[in-house]
C-alpha cells in the first residue's frame, strides 16, 4: 500500500471543495496514512478466490414498480434553500 | 484524397420512457413547473433511500439487447462524484464497471456500404438537473425536475470513420430505440443527446491521435456540423505544424464553431464507487430471456421485408423504417390492400413533402394510413385519376375525412364515360384544327395540348389515358 502523500491531500480536498489550515493538510496526511496502515493488515489474508465486495449485505434486487406517487409542494422544495427565484433554487453563477 | 483518417466514437444519451424516476415515484413528464416534480429522495435529502425503477432496468436491457450486447448477469450502482449545481447530492448514480450492456454492435449504411459500429457498453443511470441564468442577474437558477429521470448512456467503439458515417449510426440508433419502445428520442427536447470523441491519424497509422471531445450537438444537423467543422480544425492544427490539444469543446451553433470548454488539466476526477445505499442486481437467464422475447420486429428487419415482400428499393425502405411512425404508417397503409410500391411513394413523396415544408409530425396530421390506403385503390381502380388524387390528398391533409366521401361531396368521379368524353373530345378538335394539323403532320406531342384542353374543360376529371385513345381515334377519322 502506498503511502498518501501531501500531494494528493491537497488535491482530494480541492475536489471535495475544502480549504485545509496548513495544520490541516499536515493532520490529515498523518491520520489518512495511519487508516491506510491499519486496513493494510488485511492484505494478510488470501483473498485470491474471493470475488469483490461492493455490498456488506446479501440482499439484492429490490425493485419498485414503476408508479407514480405525490412530489412535494413547491414551498417545502425550496423551504431549505438559501436563496430562490421564480420557484428555482438560485445559486452562485455557473459558467462551464 | 486526405491524407488523415478521421476517427470518432460517440457517447449517446437517451432518456427512458417510464411513468416515474429511476429512484423515486416522482413523474418524469416534460414541461411541467420548475421543481414541482421533486421530492425528498431526487433532491437528495439526507437520510433517504432511493429504490430503483424495475421498469427502467428492464427499458436499458431492452436496449441493450436491441443493440446486440451482452447482459452483466451481476451489475450495481456506482457514485459518480462532482460538484456542480446540476446534482443536489454532488454525484450522480451511474455505472461504473459493471454496466447492464457490454460488447454490442450495430449496422450502418453509407453510400451503399454496409458497416457493423460497435457498441462498447450501455449503462443505466440518473438524469441531471437543469440550469438558466437568472434574468435579474447574480446567479445561476436550478429546476431539478429532471433528477432521476431514467437515461441509458450508450458508448460507441472508436470505429467511425466521417460525420456522415456518425449521422447514420446516430440514425439508427434512435430508430431502435424507438423501435423499443423505451425512449422517445426527442432530441429538441433533450431525450436524445449526443457528445462525440474525435481525433484524426495519417492514413495507415495504428495509433489514436489525441482526442477532443465534443458536446452541445443538440440535433442531427449539428451533430454532423460540429463533426465536420472540428475534423478540419484538427487537419488545419497538425498540417500547419501544431498538436492537438486534449480538451472538451462545444459547438457553438450562433458562430458554427466548436470553441474550448475546458482542458484536460481541468477534467474531473470522480472517484466512483460502489452506491451502497442501493443493494445488487443479479440478472437470470430467464429475466433475459422473457425481456428478449418483447422485442418488437427492428428497423433492420422490417427493411429487409419491405425489400423482399413488397420490391421497395434497398434506398426507400430505407427511408420508410428509419422513424418507426412513417414505417407504421406505412404497413397500415398497405393492411388496406393498396398497392405497397404506391403508398412507398406517396409516403415518401407528397407526405414527407408536406411534414417537412410545415415543420409537423406525423402525431400532428388528420390524414389516416388506411384513408391514404383507401385513395390510392380509388387510383387503382380508376375512379379518380392521379391529379384529381392530388386535390383528394391536399383535402384529407386538412380535415381527415375518407377519400370516398371527398370524392363524392366535390364531385370528383373521374369522367370514364365513352360517350360523354367523346363529345368533349370532337369539339376540342373542332376548336384547334392547328394542333390536329401538327400531330397530322407528324408532331406526335401536339396531342398533348389536346389532352390538357379536354382535361380543362372536365376539370381535371376525364381520364386521361381514355382521352388520350379517344383523341387519337378521331383524328384518324378526320
Amino acid at each position: 500500500m502506498s503511502a498518501i502523500t501531501r500531494k494528493e491531500v491537497e488535491h482530494v480536498a480541492n475536489l471535495a471543495r475544502l480549504t485545509l489550515t496548513e495544520e490541516e493538510v499536515q493532520r490529515y496526511t498523518n491520520d489518512l496514512n495511519a487508516i491506510l496502515a491499519f486496513a493494510a493488515k488485511l492484505n494478510e489474508l488470501d483473498t485470491s478466490d474471493v470475488p469483490p465486495t461492493s455490498h456488506a449485505t446479501d440482499v439484492h434486487n429490490v425493485m419498485r414498480d414503476d408508479e407514480n406517487r405525490p412530489s412535494l409542494p413547491l414551498d417545502a422544495v425550496l423551504k431549505n434553500a438559501p436563496d430562490h427565484e421564480d420557484g428555482q433554487f438560485k445559486v452562485p453563477a455557473v459558467f462551464e | 484524397m486526405s491524407q488523415f483518417e478521421t476517427v470518432i466514437g460517440l457517447e449517446v444519451h437517451a432518456e427512458l420512457s417510464t411513468r416515474s424516476k429511476i429512484f423515486c415515484g416522482c413523474p418524469t413528464e416534460f414541461g411541467a413547473p420548475p421543481n414541482t416534480h421533486t421530492c425528498p429522495i431526487c433532491l437528495g435529502h439526507p437520510g433517504v433511500l432511493p429504490v430503483v425503477n424495475r421498469q427502467a432496468v428492464e427499458f436499458a436491457m431492452k436496449a441493450a439487447l436491441a443493440l446486440n450486447c451482452e447482459i452483466s448477469r451481476e451489475t450495481k450502482f456506482d457514485r459518480k462524484n462532482y460538484f456542480y449545481p446540476d446534482l443536489p447530492k454532488a454525484y450522480q448514480i451511474s455505472q461504473y464497471d459493471q454496466p447492464i450492456g457490454k460488447n454490442g454492435w450495430i449496422e450502418i449504411e453509407v453510400n451503399g456500404i454496409k458497416k457493423r459500429i460497435g457498441i462498447n457498453r450501455l449503462h443505466l443511470e440518473e438524469d441531471a438537473g437543469k440550469l438558466t441564468h437568472s434574468e435579474y442577474g447574480g446567479g445561476s437558477l436550478v429546476d431539478y425536475n429532471r433528477v432521476g429521470v431514467p437515461l441509458v448512456e450508450i458508448v460507441s467503439e472508436p470505429d467511425i470513420r466521417s460525420p456522415e458515417e456518425a449521422k447514420a449510426y446516430l440514425e439508427k440508433l434512435k430508430a431502435i430505440l424507438q423501435y423499443t419502445g423505451v425512449s422517445d428520442v426527442k432530441m429538441e427536447q433533450g431525450s436524445l443527446r449526443c457528445d462525440a470523441n474525435v481525433s484524426i491519424r495519417p492514413v495507415g497509422q495504428k495509433e489514436f491521435g489525441t482526442k477532443t471531445e465534443l458536446k452541445n450537438m443538440n440535433s442531427f444537423r449539428n451533430v454532423q456540423l460540429g463533426l465536420e467543422y472540428e475534423v478540419e480544425r484538427q487537419i488545419q492544427v497538425v498540417t500547419s505544424g501544431g498538436q492537438v490539444t486534449q480538451e472538451t469543446r462545444r459547438w457553438d451553433e450562433a458562430s458554427k464553431k466548436t470553441v474550448v470548454m475546458r482542458s484536460k488539466e481541468e477534467a474531473h476526477d470522480y472517484r466512483y464507487f460502489p452506491d451502497p445505499d442501493l443493494v445488487r442486481m443479479q440478472i437470470s437467464e430467464e429475466w433475459i430471456e422473457a425481456v428478449r422475447q418483447s422485442i418488437p420486429e427492428l428497423p433492420d428487419a422490417r427493411k429487409a421485408r419491405y425489400v423482399q415482400e413488397y420490391g421497395l428499393s434497398s434506398a426507400d425502405a430505407e427511408v420508410i423504417t428509419i422513424s418507426k411512425e412513417s414505417a407504421d404508417f406505412f404497413d397500415r397503409a398497405t393492411a388496406t390492400g393498396a398497392d405497397p410500391k404506391a403508398v412507398a411513394n406517396w409516403l415518401m413523396g407528397d407526405l414527407f413533402g408536406y411534414l417537412n415544408a410545415n415543420s409537423l409530425e406525423f402525431a400532428d396530421i388528420k390524414l389516416t394510413p388506411e384513408g391514404l390506403g383507401e385513395m390510392i385503390k380509388l387510383i387503382e381502380k380508376g375512379t379518380i385519376s392521379t391529379k384529381i388524387a392530388k386535390t383528394v390528398f391536399k383535402e384529407m391533409l386538412e380535415t381527415g375525412k375518407n377519400p370516398a366521401a371527398i370524392v363524392e361531396e366535390k364531385g370528383l368521379v373521374q369522367i370514364s364515360d365513352e360517350g360523354a368524353l367523346k363529345k368533349i373530345v370532337d369539339d376540342v378538335i373542332a376548336a384547334n384544327p392547328q394542333s390536329v394539323q401538327d400531330y397530322l403532320g407528324g408532331k406526335k406531342q401536339a396531342i398533348g395540348f389536346l389532352v390538357g384542353q379536354v382535361m380543362k374543360q372536365t376539370k381535371g376529371k376525364a381520364n386521361p389515358p381514355l382521352v388520350n385513345k379517344l383523341l387519337a381515334e378521331a383524328i384518324e377519322k378526320l
